[in-house]
């Protein structure tokens, strides 16, 4: 994803002279050909992500559109403040995009882990919220807001669903109908959510845009008033989207995701996946419970 | 009327404005106020007219709680009527606390956590030069306290390795900081980061304007030695005032030390 990521900042510098390229001393390599091409445009700013988010909202006020770069904690969680006050509260227009998600660097430890991103983005008003499931999806995704004057968190991961699905920006896809329950597969959980329910009975509404939240398709969906929502991060950040929906209407809501905990042990993220009750088996033994429980 | 009655009238106004909203930082805008006035009476050329023109001069009041200040001069200067300012702080004025700048006209960036408008001013200063608008500059205060926050040497850095020679910092030395992490000496530090660094009297006109209109290869800052509430016997250098605001007696005589006191602080002048 972070290839494509690449190509796509790449062709937008050449279209539109407004974007701005900040990045956070990560990713440099991959950029040598736009700061060769775009040496006024391209920045390695250095490691000072508090800074650089300040900054780049100085930069939208002389009427640029910011994309920054860099590992999702040290965005979103070391320059939380800066997120909300200089881009949220200042309703300037900026594109932050980060890669590691939860646990891509699974070897690196807890301080290179974003499991909490969304959560806390979520509670910043006017941000908007993006999980492409594939490089295409980013792709498409990004060309539809990096220029609405909003601030975006993109949040790509390098896990990738083998199939691209019709990324419209605010708008979930379905993937399957079904009677027994609806699933909300978030980002790169559709692949899995999608192999453990086999030939389950079921919906499965595939979320790449969490913020704005698209409580339409997820109301139209419903008819099971069984809802599993699947969270590649911290999960319940939806929680509160999922319960509005159906206000005042009861649904039964399962979560699966992953639990509030450090994960300390190293290694491949396949390893915190079987850690975490995640794994393909177990998604798939969760998921059946869920489909076969009577109301 | 002359300079020093301008910044006298508005002082007073100041001292008005925070006793009827039983709110505001009076010494932080006392400390900063010489500085505002010679910035939008001779230095900034921006007009309520002119303001949103992309090749303007820019100014951000990086310490956001010094807005009473700025909101005295805006008020003078036309941006909105000065009689707004009796509404400052109460529910539903767009004079806030903290100055919005979705809200209040000829404000440039929201502020108020401290070490944000510093960092802002380098993405302003550096967006012009990347636009080739090289009439315009931007212009911050920061105070002594704010440079406690590692943004604000984080962004001397960045300006000083960007050669951003249209922005000028302002330090509002006030001391405020001596009680916590003192600064010792602030202008060897300014010039180790690279940046073309003056130290004047921060209440003295003459030298405010001379700092300002300086032009440099580098980046320049201005080390003010102001007094904080300078102006006011009763204020003057205590913390107990930072944020409080005057009981009716205590109004009645700090405008009498206004008018008796501003004569022993601009002797030099």
């Amino acid at each position: 994803m972070r290839k494509q990521f690449i190509k796509t900042i790449e062709n937008i510098l050449g279209q539109d002279e407004g974007l701005v390229l900040l990045l956070g001393d990560i990713g440099v390599w991959g950029f040598s050909n736009a700061f060769e091409k775009y040496p006024d445009r391209v920045y390695n700013v250095g490691i000072l992500e508090q800074s650089m988010v300040s900054m780049a909202s100085g930069l939208a006020m002389t009427d640029h559109i910011p994309v920054l770069h860099t590992i999702a904690p040290f965005l979103a969680e070391r320059a939380t403040e800066q997120l909300k006050n200089d881009f949220c509260y200042q309703k300037l227009g900026g594109n932050f995009v980060t890669v590691g998600a939860s646990y891509d660097y699974a070897s690196l430890g807890c301080t290179h882990h974003c499991p909490a991103d969304v959560g806390i983005l979520k509670q910043m008003p006017g941000m908007e919220i993006v999980l492409p499931g594939t490089p295409v999806e980013f792709d498409k995704l990004f060309r539809q807001t990096y220029s609405n004057g909003h601030p975006t968190y993109f949040r790509l991961s390098e896990r990738s669903n083998k199939v691209s699905h019709n990324a419209r920006f605010g708008k979930a896809s379905i993937i399957k109908k079904g009677k027994l329950a609806t699933a909300i597969a978030v980002g790169s959980m559709l692949d899995p959510v999608l192999t453990a329910a086999g030939d389950l009975d079921m919906t499965i509404l595939y979320y790449s845009t969490l913020e704005p939240f698209d409580h339409k398709t997820l109301k139209k969906n419903t008819q099971s008033k069984r809802v599993v929502l699947c969270e590649p991060y911290y999960s319940g950040a939806l929680t509160a989207d999922v319960m509005k929906t159906f206000l005042g209407r009861a649904v039964e809501l399962y979560h699966i995701g992953m639990p509030k905990k450090f994960i300390t042990e190293y290694g491949k993220a396949e390893k915190h996946d079987e850690l975490l009750n995640l794994s393909p088996a177990k998604l798939r033994k969760r998921i059946k419970n869920i489909c076969q429980k009577k109301s | 009327m002359n300079k020093r009655n301008h910044t006298k009238k508005l002082k007073k106004r100041i001292v008005k404005t925070a006793f009827q909203a039983g709110e505001g930082h009076i010494p932080s805008a006392f400390s900063i106020l010489d500085i505002l006035w010679v910035l939008y009476d001779k230095i900034l050329k921006i007009t309520p007219g002119k303001y949103g023109h992309p090749e303007r001069n820019r100014f951000i009041l990086s310490k956001g709680h010094a807005s009473l200040g700025l909101y005295a001069v805006l008020g003078e200067k036309g941006f909105f009527s000065s009689q707004e300012l009796e509404k400052f702080a109460q529910y539903g004025s767009f004079l806030g606390g903290h100055p919005d700048r979705n809200k209040v006209p000829g404000i440039e960036a929201s502020t108020g956590s401290l070490g944000h408008g510093l960092p802002i001013s380098v993405g302003i200063a550096l967006g012009l030069k990347i636009k080739k608008i090289k009439r315009a500059k931007v212009y911050t205060i920061i105070g002594d306290g704010e440079c406690n926050e590692g943004t604000i040497w984080e962004s001397l850095l960045l300006a000083s390795h960007h050669q951003l020679n249209n922005l000028h910092c302002i330090v509002d030395f006030n001391h405020s900081t001596d009680r916590a992490l003192g600064l010792k000496n602030l202008k060897r530090k300014f010039l180790s980061f690279g940046w073309d660094t003056r130290v004047i009297d921060g209440h003295n006109h003459k030298q405010i304007f001379s700092a300002l209109k300086r032009e440099s290869k580098k980046p320049i800052a201005v080390i003010a030695n102001t007094i904080k509430g300078a102006g006011s016997r009763l204020m003057e250098n205590n913390p107990a005032w930072h944020h409080r605001s005057p009981t009716k007696e205590e109004l009645k005589q700090i405008l009498k030390e206004l008018d008796q006191h501003e004569k022993t602080i601009y002797k030099n002048n």
